[in-house]
């Protein structure tokens, strides 16, 4: 688990552990890649638009492994949830703008769309709660053997 | 993050370095901007070459400085993209609507 303040200069060190974590289960390196930047541009919007900028809001990370049946096999991956206590989310505006706009904005959600298995949002009392994960190919089995 | 601007009598290069996140973009697109709409700058290069990780308020700040320009009628050029930079500007299709080159001679050769 991970807590920080919802101050922007602390997303540097959320990138840093998500992507030391992703390199550690033995997710590929592109895959690291995109995965931080999935967790960076959500807690981006927690920031923005959860907490209208305040510094100074609670942000929690939980970190565990995940797992499915996939193809008669089981698959390994990540699971990050992320949690704040900011007013309720529209599921409406939780959809990724056309990306043949040429305009500044609505990225991040498409971002975090492109990179995740799984991005799920709940309201559980007064959280904000969004689930990702990621799961790794079959192939590459280092997280089954690192996790077992 | 660190800006440092090269200038001559048509171009400024901006020299970024780090990383382009939520904490810092703002500032980034306060210098372009500032750049193009008070400077009235023919050229505007943005070099990041040296940045690690970008994310989509930085992308954000790059369209604002691309549209800017071209509302003035002036180019804006960004050179030595970074994986992690070609990777978000591909991933948000933004890449084909920048000039773009691999460093700051082909860019000044164009």
């Amino acid at each position: 688990m991970l807590a920080l303040y919802s101050n922007p200069k602390w997303l540097s060190v959320a990138r840093a552990a998500v992507e030391r974590l992703t390199e550690t289960l033995g997710f590929p390196i592109a895959q690291c890649r995109s995965i931080t930047r999935a967790v960076d541009e959500a807690l981006t919007n927690i920031v923005r638009h959860s907490y209208r900028n305040r510094p100074d809001q609670p942000i929690a990370m939980y970190f565990r492994r995940a797992h499915r049946r996939h193809g008669g096999q089981v698959q390994q991956g990540l699971e990050i949830l992320l949690c704040d206590r900011g007013p309720a989310v529209d599921p409406c505006k939780l959809q990724g703008r056309p990306l043949d706009e040429i305009r500044p904005g609505g990225l991040g959600l498409h971002f975090i769309q492109q990179a995740m298995d799984t991005v799920e949002y709940t309201r559980k009392g007064l959280t904000n709660r969004l689930r990702l994960i990621k799961y790794l190919a079959q192939a590459n089995s280092a997280l089954r053997e690192k996790t077992q | 993050m660190n800006i440092s601007t090269r200038r001559n009598d048509k171009t400024t290069i901006f020299d970024l370095s780090g990383d382009i996140d939520l904490a810092n973009s703002p500032k980034v697109r306060d210098s372009i901007l500032r750049e193009i709409r008070e400077c009235h700058t023919p050229l505007v290069v943005v070099n990041l070459s040296q940045v690690r990780y970008m994310d989509s308020s930085g992308v954000a700040s790059l369209v604002e400085g691309l549209k800017a320009s071209r509302d003035l009628g002036s180019r804006f050029i960004l050179v030595g993209l970074s994986t992690s930079t070609r990777d978000v500007l591909q991933l948000s299709r933004l890449i084909k609507v920048f000039e773009v080159y691999d460093n700051e001679e082909q860019a000044m050769a164009s």
